[in-house]
């Protein structure tokens, strides 16, 4: 067993885990839902979270690795994904929603990271985000829409 | 499902390599690999407190250092700028960007992996590992090395100046590679490594100098024969060795082209 | 076409569900549940056929934190069948709980509940099997009539007569015709007979088969589960466990996509089998490997064409036979392959003389299929399509025109499906829209663009249903709320595909109101209507029809209590604009009147259920055409462009029904050129996992292109027919097609990989 302490968004954690427990167990354990297994071979995506303003994928990152970090989850970033996630909405591209949190945190990244991205950069970014139900298109036009909107309004 | 009964950060690197010389301990890197293992880990070390993530430059190499990940090699300018892009371009198509944040490049390269990308552009470089107590020696050497209890700490790009292309075949745009190809020229010599054979990448030179007396068609096209004639080739679920063989031929041609600028 | 202006209808608003799902609040299966449940594993067969000939679970169960570990020994000899099907039950009942008779690399070998994952993970490690390996029947060529059963038990059952014999290691079969085939066949100027196979493709939603299951405070039954289909999976319980069905509720919350693995109760007895037997909560996750080894994927076909033409490409006879795997158990094998003809074979009936189909359905020890999005016509559509876009270019004929010449068009009898009328068909226009949008004329032609590389075009058409005829039924109830709001109640399963928020819109349309002032419920067997479920493509077809009759019901009512209030007979109000009118007066009362009237010295309910069936099953058509860039030295192909046009009567929600066909191209796409399930030689399937099982990324689908052309379904709530599946049918001709363009080759095998193109040459066309 190993003690640590991390930031989980914006609140300080202290807990005692094994030391082979993975960071999504941890954080569901924690009552972080959004965070979704989809594979187990590091694949699909569906548990990004952000560790220090990085994505990474929650199911293969040792709860010990980490300790001292920042993470977070779509539950500490509602109000910076209601900027976009209605877009997404309009599309219906939502649809069965299991991927996306992971789409979400991961979109979030990506604007963070590159505020005017194309639409290859988009589509670069996000590859690692399976969706079964959408078939792209909609993620797509509903970020792009957004991206518009908002230059309009600048 | 990988089970672990002891989690270090360790804060030397001797001191990883006293753990390390344990029976089931392992050092992680970026875990991926090891995760999807049925191995029964006693202690596993973690190198993230030695400052082993950073890529440093200076007038004569690169000095990448073995917790550098997949995602930080693709962004650096400076070695993209070296190596045109194949860098970017042999890591681009891994998973996605969260994988790549996490997967190191001393993960990539210690694994010798056979579908390694990354083995496969470093090995067409001026490439060196250095190791904790090996010290630094050639990757082509490393990469036939025995695995054994030492610690990969950098891998050293030489800038000698060189003409590098890369590129791989996926059956999937994010898929392991059925085949990757880097070519370089470095000193007049050409090189091309070929990985996901599917066995670890293997390096061939030009020593029949096919290429020496000019670079055009003709010398392209025998020197991709020699090239495949001489990298055994094996199949898996993502490809034939006919096909691989037959790849090996298409984008040893296409490389060399692209490299020398000839379309 | 015109239509009327709607209020709700033909209008794209948003999902009721989408900012909880896009926010990621905890509303599925897994995130709803209490974390006191016991954990449920499943010990799987390594072999492909099998005897457990000595199990012991001593060691596993003094293994702490073990609750119950159950094996073959410990339950019901009650023979069932998982499939999520209405009466008479098609599929036959060949399964046990657990079957001391293994029959594929996966099948259930014992059951384990453990307090926490750890313990139940080391006991399936401590379980010792002894098992009598026998030969497996893994080819399905062979399998109909083997000396090698997959189901030699006594106690097989068929419900219901498809001609299925498990001592013939057939599930079905049948054959069927019209006219005269041998003699036209004779007399045709070109006959093709061509061999198609495609894979036993995985739904793979992004959430894996899960349920949870607890006894409530009457002591019943109590099933939370990723299901489309709940009151199957109450009867397929009362089967398999031999409870009465009032001992059972069964509720799904959120599903993460289902694709129709969830018509079928993979998941469901184990965990109630474990709170049947403790008393306690339990919980099973199937893991992505068991989702992909043991799930439910898509029948594996091969479907021999043979198609006679004059010269003038006119298609004058079709001749189908499809043999489809139905893997070691028989769950939707005799329903799924009949659409590989039936669904097909119609598209042609401009010109069509006579036809036949036939097919066969076979067990093999390979894992047992079920329903997928397309449910055999994908199959047969991909063979069929393909056949006539190869006459098109042997005859040199443009692919689009000998599409005119012979296909279907409104106002025909369909003799290949069951002779019904084309009420609403835009199949003509849909290919007029799709060829000019695309500008078919520019990009069929085979274009090279330099270093091995070119560009052309392939085009597909399809068809599908909109529920299963005579058979189907679905209900809703709609109810008055005193604010003037109303609270619809479904059985049907919104499984990511929006059909709550489709029927919130017909019940806005009808009661006059705003879709916000419509909140749904559903599923749950105890509250909900019966409704078959969401499959069949049939939940805004079926269930439409009785959510538009409940409100007609209901406003009926509502007239009756608003004339109590206006002090008139029921006969002097009408509904207009969301008031209750006096007829010649202008006296009216608001719906919030009749809701507070509902609650106050009031003897009418103010609400109303109705049911829906229907004799026909009405084809949605579509056109699919594509732009490829192939790499002729490497094989690889980049999707360019994929245009389609298609016809679902009126669209109840166009950005959802386009998503849906966008969704459904992609998974189209993955099937043509990169899913694929392959196998050991003892039987086990290599793409285990999202490493080796491939779907198309971001990356993979290139630019699509959804347009819609309306017809109106007289029969249809407010003329919509479907969409869910029939958008999953053609890219697998479309590519394949343009893939020929490119490198003279017709594939006749899915997926085609790099590898195929590179390595095959126009001289191995068979």
């Amino acid at each position: 067993m190993i003690d640590i302490s991390l930031v989980l968004n914006g609140k300080k954690i202290t807990d005692t885990v094994d030391a082979d427990s993975l960071l999504i167990d941890f954080l569901r354990d924690h009552k972080c839902y959004s965070v979704k297994r989809g594979c187990e071979t590091s694949n699909c995506g569906l548990c990004t979270v952000l560790m220090d303003d990085t994505p990474v994928l929650s199911c293969s990152m040792l709860t010990a690795r980490a300790n001292g970090h920042k993470i977070y989850t779509l539950e500490g970033l509602t109000e910076e994904a209601s900027e976009f996630v209605g877009f997404i909405a309009d599309q219906g591209a939502d649809q069965c929603g299991f991927c996306n949190p992971g789409f979400v945190m991961n979109t979030i990244a990506l604007l963070r990271e590159n505020p005017d991205p194309t639409d290859d950069e988009i589509r670069a970014f996000l590859a690692g985000n399976l969706c079964r139900c959408s078939g792209y298109e909609g993620q797509l036009r509903g970020i792009r829409t957004f991206l518009d909107s908002r230059k309009k309004e600048a | 499902m990988v089970t672990i009964d002891n989690y270090v950060r360790a804060q030397s690197l001797e001191e990883a390599y006293e753990l390390n010389s344990a029976k089931n301990s392992r050092i992680i890197g970026g875990m991926l690999w090891i995760k999807l293992s049925n191995n029964k880990i006693k202690t596993a070390i973690d190198l993230s407190d030695l400052g082993l993530n950073r890529i440093e430059e200076d007038d004569k190499q690169f000095s990448i250092g073995s917790m550098v990940t997949l995602r930080d090699i693709e962004l650096n300018e400076s070695l993209n700028a070296y190596t045109n892009n194949s860098i970017r371009n042999s890591v681009k198509d891994i998973v996605g960007v969260q994988f790549r944040n996490m997967a190191t490049v001393g993960g990539s390269i210690w694994g010798r992996f056979g579908f390694s990308d990354v083995l496969t552009v470093f090995l067409a470089l001026d490439s060196y590992v250095e190791l904790y107590k090996g010290g630094i020696i050639p990757l082509s050497e490393f990469v036939n090395m025995k695995r054994d209890k030492d610690i990969l700490v950098r891998i050293i790009v030489k800038k000698t100046p060189l003409k590098v292309s890369y590129s791989s075949v996926r059956n999937q745009r994010t898929d392991f590679p059925v085949l990757t190809c880097a070519t370089s020229v470095i000193d007049g010599v050409y090189k091309v490594a070929i990985g996901a054979r599917p066995k670890k990448a293997m390096l061939v030179t030009d020593s029949d100098n096919i290429l020496a007396s000019g670079v055009n068609e003709t010398s392209i096209s025998a020197f991709a024969e020699y090239v495949a004639n001489n990298i055994p080739t094996s199949s898996n679920l993502r490809g034939s060795s006919e096909y691989r063989t037959h790849l090996i031929k298409v984008l040893t041609e296409r490389n060399i082209k692209n490299m020398e600028g000839i379309s | 076409m015109e239509h009327k202006n709607y209020n709700a209808i033909n209008k794209s608003v948003r999902k009721k569900d989408a900012m909880q799902l896009l926010l990621g609040k905890p509303v599925y299966t897994e995130d709803v549940v209490p974390d006191d449940a016991l954990v449920v594993k499943l010990l799987r067969s390594p072999h492909a056929n099998a005897i457990v000939s000595e199990i012991n679970t001593k060691a596993a169960k003094l293994v702490p934190g073990v609750v119950d570990i159950y094996t073959w020994e410990d339950v019901p000899n009650n023979r069932f069948t998982n499939a999520g099907q209405t009466y008479p039950e098609a599929s036959p009942y060949d399964r046990l709980i657990i079957d001391r008779h293994v029959r594929f690399v996966g099948d259930v070998v014992a059951i384990v509940a453990a307090e926490n994952e750890k313990a139940a993970n080391k006991a399936l490690k401590l379980i010792k099997v002894k098992y009598d390996v026998l030969e497996a029947v893994l080819d399905f060529h062979t399998a109909k009539d083997s000396k090698l059963l997959v189901h030699p038990e006594d106690n097989w059952v068929a419900p219901c007569e498809v001609g299925g014999s498990n001592l013939r290691n057939l599930v079905a079969s049948e054959e069927s015709s019209q006219g005269d085939v041998d003699g036209i066949m004779a007399d045709c100027d070109i006959v093709l007979d061509r061999t198609y196979h495609t894979k036993a493709y995985n739904q793979a939603m992004m959430e894996t088969f899960r349920t949870y299951t607890s006894m409530d405070r009457y002591g019943r039954l109590h099933v939370i589960s990723s299901t489309q289909i709940v009151f199957h999976v109450r009867r397929i319980l009362s089967h398999a466990l031999g409870i009465p069905k009032t001992m059972i509720r069964v509720e799904k919350p959120r599903i993460g996509g289902g694709f129709g693995a969830k018509q079928t109760a993979i998941s469901e007895v184990y965990p109630a089998f474990v709170t049947y037997k403790t008393g306690r909560p339990a919980m099973i996750i199937f893991s992505r490997e068991e989702s992909q080894l043991a799930g439910s994927p898509r029948h594996e076909m091969e479907v021999r064409v043979r198609l006679g033409a004059s010269k003038d490409g006119k298609i004058r006879v079709l001749d189908l036979y499809t043999l489809s795997n139905s893997g070691a158990y028989g769950e939707h094998g005799p329903t799924t392959v009949g659409l590989s003809g039936h669904k097909s074979i119609p598209m042609y009936t401009g010109s069509l003389e006579a036809f036949r189909f036939n097919y066969d359905v076979v067990y093999t020890n390979t894992m047992a299929a079920g329903a997928y999005r397309g449910y055999g016509a994908t199959q047969g559509i991909f063979a069929l399509e393909t056949t006539v876009n190869e006459l098109a270019e042997k005859l040199g004929m443009d692919p689009t025109e000998i599409r005119y010449k012979n296909m279907l068009k409104e106002g025909m009898i369909m003799p290949a499906y069951y002779n019904e009328l084309a009420s609403a068909c835009a199949l003509d226009r849909c290919l007029d829209h799709c060829k000019e949008m695309f500008d078919w004329d520019a990009k069929y032609p085979v274009r090279d663009m330099g270093n091995g590389k070119v560009r052309t075009a392939g085009m597909g058409m399809a068809m599908q249903g909109s529920c299963i005829s005579n058979l189907d039924v679905g209900s809703a109830t709609v109810k008055l709320t005193e604010d003037g709001t109303f609270m619809l109640l479904i059985g049907a399963a919104d499984m990511g595909t929006g059909c709550d928020t489709i029927l919130a819109q017909m019940v806005a349309e009808c009661m006059d109101c705003s879709v916000d002032d419509v909140a749904v419920f559903g599923a749950d067997t105890d509250a909900s209507p019966y409704d078959s479920g969401s499959y069949a493509s049939s939940t805004t077809y079926i269930t439409g029809k009785a959510v538009e009759k409940a409100c007609m019901e209901l406003k009926t009512k509502m007239c009756t209590i608003a004339a109590g209030l206006l002090n008139c007979s029921v006969e002097e109000v009408y509904f207009e604009n969301g008031l209750l009118k006096r007829i010649n007066t202008d006296e009216s009362v608001s719906v919030k009147d009749i809701g507070v009237k509902a609650q106050l010295n009031n003897p009418q309910i103010a609400e109303a259920s109705a049911s829906h069936s229907s004799p026909v099953s009405p084809p949605p058509y579509m056109v699919g055409m594509v732009e490829i860039e192939l790499d002729k030295l490497t094989g690889e192909v980049s999707i360019i462009d994929f245009m389609s046009v298609v016809d679902c009567g009126i669209p109840i929600n166009p950005a959802l029904a386009r998503i849906q066909a966008e969704g459904g191209i992609v998974q189209g796409i993955g099937h043509t050129l990169m899913e694929n399930i392959t196998y050991s030689p003892e039987g086990k399937p290599y793409e285990s996992s999202f490493m080796q099982y491939k779907l198309p990324t971001r990356l993979d689908m290139g630019k699509l292109r959804v347009e819609f052309e309306h017809s109106f379904e007289p029969t249809g709530p407010f003329g919509a027919k479907s969409i869910g599946e029939i958008v999953i049918n053609t890219p697998a001709p479309a590519i394949a097609h343009a893939i020929y363009r490119a490198t003279g080759v017709w594939h006749r095998e899915i997926p085609i990989t790099p590898e195929r193109i590179a390595m095959s040459k126009p001289e191995d066309n068979k």
